[in-house]
């Protein structure tokens, strides 16, 4: 009787640690981390940024739920991706059908910015740079230039 | 004698502007598609495009062709979604009303979780057969952009009716009840 109910204890101290280390992995993930990488299919937003539309509440209750049953934040995207399709994974790159799309997602903007930049210091450089005073002209040219002014009375 | 501009701010312009159209593309890209809405205002039938999807569930694919030779009342909704809850019952009364005269309703849910599409289902005691949209066919075919739609396609494939709503009675009888009448 001694032996068994030492044997019951050294079972339940060795499973304490492992239940506990279950309890602190789960959850995994939070449905704050997984709602600015996934779209709300129906508003064409991400989801973080669909706050009433009744499909995006739907939506947050269907993670909620995934991730209360201690999925990952990937495991999560699969089963959204499974219901409603690649299009609501909402960050390039993660569709994986479209690499060149995904790198364009990147450039263009980045490319706008700097051109918008060079742009804007271009103009600074040419507003700030004196304007050039006209070359004066020699002496006989001037007296001639002079002369067909009166000449034409203009 | 004017001086000529300068090529670089000439160049940033160009490629700005480009920029521009590039983003006007994409945002004129994401536009449903109301071809079907502008034909039905000529008065023209437009053929249905071809859909092929899962049944909601499994089981495999369904093609909206299989139907071809009845009248399809196909209808796209969501269990999130107040107006497919009030129109579902009327559909299935439809749909028990046309079985039998070569007419069905053909549920599309979309935009929805299987579960809980499944749990309307039972909810509203629905019968007629359900696809599952995961990949917005519906929106790049259909031009679904708000939930309920539904399209009325007649015993030759093409769009005879589009409600951009809830259906009704009304607009059940005068598209629905003609295209049953025995030609």
């Amino acid at each position: 009787m001694r032996h068994a109910a030492l044997a019951l204890a050294a079972l339940a101290f060795a499973l304490v640690p492992a239940s506990t280390a279950l309890a602190q992995d789960c959850p995994r993930t939070t449905l704050g981390d997984i709602e600015d990488e996934v779209m709300c299919p129906v508003c064409g937003t991400p989801l973080g940024l669909a706050s009433e539309s009744p499909q995006a509440q739907d939506e947050r209750a269907y993670i909620q739920d995934l991730v209360d049953r201690c999925k990952t934040k990937d495991e999560v995207k699969q089963a959204l991706v499974a219901e409603y399709g690649e299009n609501v994974l909402a960050l390039p790159g993660d569709q994986g059908d479209d690499d060149f799309g995904d790198v364009l997602v990147y450039v263009i903007p980045a490319l706008g910015i700097v051109l918008a930049a060079a742009g804007i210091a271009f103009a600074v450089v040419r507003w700030r740079r004196p304007e050039r005073q006209p070359r004066a002209l020699a002496g006989t040219e001037g007296a001639r230039l002079d002369d067909d002014m009166e000449r034409y009375d203009l | 004698m004017r001086r000529a501009l300068s090529p670089v701010p000439i160049a940033i312009v160009c490629v700005l502007l480009a920029l521009m159209a590039l983003l006007a593309y994409g945002l004129a890209q994401n536009e449903p598609d109301r071809g079907v809405d502008e034909a039905l205002a000529r008065g023209e039938r437009s053929p249905a495009a071809a859909l092929e999807l899962p049944k909601l569930g499994g089981g495999g694919n369904v093609a909206l062709a299989d139907y071809r030779g009845q009248v399809v009342v196909l209808n796209f909704w969501a269990s999130w979604c107040k107006p497919c809850k009030d129109e579902s019952p009327l559909l299935e009364r439809w749909h028990r009303r046309m079985k039998g005269r070569g007419g069905m309703v053909l549920g599309v849910a979309m935009y929805d979780v299987t579960g809980r599409a499944q749990d309307f289902i039972d909810e509203y005691g629905l019968t007629y057969p359900m696809l599952k949209d995961d990949e917005d066919e519906g929106l790049e075919k259909f031009g679904v952009a708000q939930l309920p739609e539904t399209f009325v396609i007649d015993r030759r494939g093409r769009i005879a009716a589009v409600a951009r709503g809830p259906v009704d009675d009304a607009f059940m009888r005068s598209n629905v009840v003609p295209l049953l009448e025995p030609s």
